[in-house]
């Protein structure tokens, strides 16, 4: 088995830009990402999170900045003179080797005897469970055979960093769910830094210890999967992960770190906010669906509203509520017990929010 | 009982294709019947004979032609295809650049250019040539072969180069080979091909090609076509048909190998 | 800049500089021993004609003006040159007639072809393919024999008692268009094929789902949708039926002229050079006009339907 850790592969970015003529598709970035991680860049398409992956790669050169990895300056490095390695989102399989052929390749490029050779394709194939499957042709394995071979070619040479772009997005969603828990345990047991791009959020939340959320390329937000849920740094991050209500409100009064603010009901609720920012006046509110519970009496709610739509999806329920002020509102509710919905359509409710469930964020500039 | 209604079908189209069939390999047909005819004639059938192809065997001229056409277009093949898979190379998986497209005109133009106005300009330029170096020898026809052929190569090799994944070279780049290696290792098994689609398609267009050749060559280098065309000015025997079915049945097996290739590199994709 | 844009740039521009020398070879050969020399046939056609053949050092514009005109040697008058005019004309007429005939017939064949089950679509186009690769002057000399006066046709018609005496088909115009439409036929029929192959039948069940007869659905279905393969396929034939050469020296013998053999005369017996120079540049900007033309128009269908 390979060492439980590696001592490198930690890569800083240093105010890293981006420029395909006139559009900027990576805008100064600057992250750290630490050893032994699984961090995810997450975005829309487009946001410039490939590109981001392709120029630690190797593959494009920055038009600024810097891009370290063990504090070694490799921005102008090759791709072939760069200890990382990367699963490409198509596999990129060499057609015309066997599976051993692709997984043996690096090495053999690196020169390595033909035995050492040999012994790391077994214990790859060990490793990504395709044992005796070493002389098959590539092109006639399964869509997830073929992922698993592309992650064992690239990690066959001990890269100290394994780029991972989209690489589970062929794949149909069983087999997407069964790899992801494998590339879970293969970072676990490699202990090498993954670098994985998505644009699911669902994958980048269940699979990252760290995640940064990636648009127009810039980067949102940096933080753990709970973070970046729960305490989105902007409208974007929160409207981009999960479902939200966003509701307009009035900062009165900020203490311990924890802000007061009225909402349009006139209910006063406690709400958190970013670092590095003081809300006041006109705020906006985020409420995730699953944080605010419906209440028969429409007086007992922080909010009050009529049920519009209700939308059965097996685990939960979905209730599209159109507030007072006309602007919806969804709640979620688990689908604890098979009996019917007590509330019905055009019924007025109340809503009540959970407590410290709240987050300002910020509009985006 | 029902009348059965194809969407596909109109009518008299089959008649039509079936007509243009016939009257394709009706000429061939009755060209390779006569070359055994026993009699001097090529249109009255004496009996069947192999005595034109013995003819055609003993005729020294025929065999030196034949020779030489075999010759100019094996080099002019190598040349063409050579310089083709460079320069497709050079043009395939690349953002744009200044010249690129000039480039690609260029290297293409031999197909444009009426062979008759290229064949004019290259007598007016190689006849100045022989002029200052006094070198007279193959050497012209087999440049000029390997020009017009360059393009016929160029095609199926660039078609296959665009098909290839672009990734499959980042992917050898990221795991650590050179350029060199890229080529070695992954551009060139996955080309060849392509490459031999071209040197085929190079070897057919030279060894077929009169007009060119007739403007360029010096005395005493006739290929078979101008010698065969020579010959069409004067009275025909059953011996240019004999020269004919040979000739056809070279462009005939390389057509097919290069068909059962092609058919088989669908199979695998 | 920052180092490492700059490092960047210099990267991408050794990436062209070897894209180019890997070019090279290609170029060269193409630019000394391919089309490069035209640039000397440009310069003839406005040079002097030397006594026997080549061309005197001075410049004359009386290559171009003999193309159009012609000057009577006894009394100076200048008049226009009709036999060229003849040549011309045949050049055009036949060229028009070739594009229009294998058009004619090569629809309907390729049409064959694309509607065959797909298994057996390539042996009836591998059919088509081995006359195309079959050496052009064989196919024209197999014709000429087919045609001539003791050839199969008239042996064949003279026996069935429906002509007395052969009827002269060799060496006429009518000679040269068969032959061009022979030879040509296949460069038609491969882009027609690759647009019929294309075509969603769906779109002709429409049609028909919408009161249209065969030929309405032929005529306003099929024939426009395959556009681009019917443009590509015209030029594929008119270009080389315009620069015929071999074909009209044997079917149409030494006097049905096209301008290839024009060419041909004057570098030849003519010892004309700026002429033959100046009948080639014009040959090639003809050539040039209908590809510029095909370009413009070979998009995909609809893409310029309504401009």
């Amino acid at each position: 088995m390979m060492a439980a850790a590696y001592e490198s592969g930690a890569i800083s970015l240093e105010g890293v830009m981006k420029r395909f003529g006139d559009f900027q598709a990576v805008d100064n970035v600057t992250l750290d990402i630490k050893l032994n991680e699984f961090f995810t860049l997450l975005g829309p398409s487009g946001c410039g999170k490939t590109t981001l992956l392709r120029m630690i790669a190797g593959f494009e050169m920055p038009s600024g900045g810097r891009i370290l990895l063990d504090g070694k300056e490799i921005s102008d490095l090759l791709p072939n003179q760069r200890p990382v390695n990367t699963v490409f989102q198509n596999y990129a399989l060499f057609p015309h080797m066997s599976v051993a052929g692709n997984i043996g390749f690096g090495l053999k490029m690196l020169g390595r005897p033909k035995g050492e050779i040999r012994a790391a394709v077994a214990e790859m194939l060990r490793l990504v469970q395709l044992e005796g499957r070493g002389d098959s042709a590539v092109t006639q394995l399964s869509g997830g055979q073929q992922q698993r071979v592309a992650l064992a070619r690239a990690l066959a040479p001990r890269p100290k960093v394994l780029l991972l772009d989209e690489p589970l997005s062929a794949l149909d969603l069983k087999l997407r769910k069964s790899m992801q828990i494998e590339l879970k345990r293969l970072q676990a047991e490699t202990g090498i830094t993954f670098v994985f791009v998505t644009h699911d959020q669902e994958e980048a939340l269940s699979m990252s210890d760290r995640i940064a959320v990636m648009s127009h390329g810039k980067v949102r937000q940096v933080g753990s999967p709970a973070d970046i849920y729960h305490r989105p740094a902007d409208r974007f991050v929160a409207d981009f992960i999960g479902e939200t209500n966003f509701i307009e409100a009035d900062a009165v009064s900020i203490a311990g770190g924890v802000a007061r603010v009225r909402l349009p009901s006139g209910v006063e609720i406690p709400a958190t906010f970013p670092a590095g920012v003081t809300p006041s006046g006109k705020v906006t509110v985020v409420i995730r669906p699953e944080h605010a519970q419906m209440v028969a009496q429409a007086g007992d709610g922080a909010l009050r509203g009529i049920v519009g739509d209700i939308i059965y999806l097996g685990t939960d329920t979905h209730f599209h509520v159109r507030l007072d002020d006309g602007s919806p509102f969804i709640v979620r509710r688990q689908n604890a017990t098979n009996g019917p919905s007590e509330f019905s359509p055009g019924e007025s409710v109340g809503i009540r929010i959970s407590d410290n469930v709240a987050q300002i964020v910020m509009n985006q500039p | 009982m029902a009348r059965t209604f194809s969407v596909r079908r109109q009518s008299g189209f089959a008649t039509v294709a079936m007509l243009c069939f016939f009257l394709l390999y009706l000429p061939i047909a009755a060209l390779v019947v006569y070359a055994f005819n026993a009699g001097t004639s090529i249109a009255i059938w004496e009996g069947f004979s192999l005595r034109w192809f013995v003819s055609a065997w003993n005729n020294q001229q025929v065999v030196e032609a034949s020779w030489r056409s075999l010759r100019i277009a094996a080099i002019a093949a190598v040349l063409a295809t050579a310089c083709a898979t460079l320069a497709a190379l050079a043009t395939t998986h690349t953002a744009p650049y200044r010249g690129l497209t000039a480039k690609y005109a260029f290297i293409n133009m031999p197909l444009l250019v009426p062979e008759i106005v290229t064949a004019v300009a290259l007598l007016v330029f190689f006849s100045r040539v022989k002029l200052w170096t006094g070198y007279s020898g193959l050497g012209y026809l087999i440049l000029a072969h390997s020009a017009f052929c360059v393009p016929f190569a160029y095609l199926p090799i660039r078609a296959r180069l665009e098909s290839m994944d672009a990734s499959l070279g980042r992917a050898a780049a990221d795991l650590y080979a050179t350029p060199l290696q890229i080529f070695r290792h992954v551009t060139l098994p996955l080309l060849w091909p392509g490459v031999f689609a071209g040197l085929m398609l190079a070897f057919i267009i030279s060894l077929d090609d009169v007009v060119i050749t007739e403007f360029v060559k010096s005395s005493g280098q006739d290929t078979l076509p101008t010698y065969m065309l020579g010959q069409l000015r004067r009275a025909i025997t059953p011996e240019m048909n004999a020269i004919s079915t040979v000739f056809l049945l070279l462009s005939l097996s390389l057509v097919t190998v290069f068909f059962c290739l092609s058919r088989n590199r669908k199979k695998e994709s | 800049m920052t180092d490492v844009a700059k490092a960047g740039e210099t990267r991408r521009r050794n990436d062209i500089r070897d894209r180019w020398l890997l070019s090279a070879p290609a170029l060269t050969l193409i630019a000394i021993a391919g089309t490069g020399p035209l640039l000397i046939v440009l310069i003839y056609s406005f040079l002097a004609p030397g006594s026997y053949g080549d061309v005197k050092w001075e410049f004359s514009p009386n290559g171009w003006f003999n193309v159009f005109l012609s000057r009577d040697i006894f009394d100076n008058t200048v008049s226009l040159a009709d036999a060229h005019y003849t040549i011309f004309w045949r050049t055009l007429r036949l060229a028009l007639a070739t594009t229009v005939l294998c058009l004619l017939l090569g629809f309907p064949l390729a049409y064959f072809i694309a509607s065959r089950p797909p298994g057996s679509r390539s042996i009836w186009l591998f059919l088509i393919t081995i006359p195309f690769w079959t050496n052009m002057l064989i196919r024209t000399f197999a014709i000429a024999e087919v045609i001539r006066n003791e050839g199969i046709i008239n042996s064949l018609l003279m026996r069935l008692g429906l002509l007395v005496a052969p009827v002269q088909m060799l060496f006429t115009d009518f000679a040269t268009l068969v032959g061009m439409t022979y030879v040509h036929l296949p460069l038609m029929v491969l882009p027609l094929y690759a647009s019929l192959e294309k075509l969603d039948f769906r779109l002709v069940e429409a049609g028909y789902d919408l009161y249209a007869s065969r030929f309405g659905v032929l005529l306003r279905i099929i024939v426009p949708l395959t556009r681009p393969g019917i443009i590509a396929g015209s030029i594929l034939v008119f270009v080389p039926a315009l620069s015929s050469y071999v074909i009209p020296l044997v079917l149409g013998g030494g006097k049905n002229l096209m301008i290839g053999n024009l060419i041909e005369l004057q570098f030849g017996q003519g010892r004309n050079w700026p002429l033959g120079a100046a009948l080639s540049v014009t040959l090639v900007l003809v050539v040039m006009i209908a590809v510029i033309f095909y370009m413009r128009n070979a998009g995909e269908p609809g893409g310029r339907a309504h401009g």
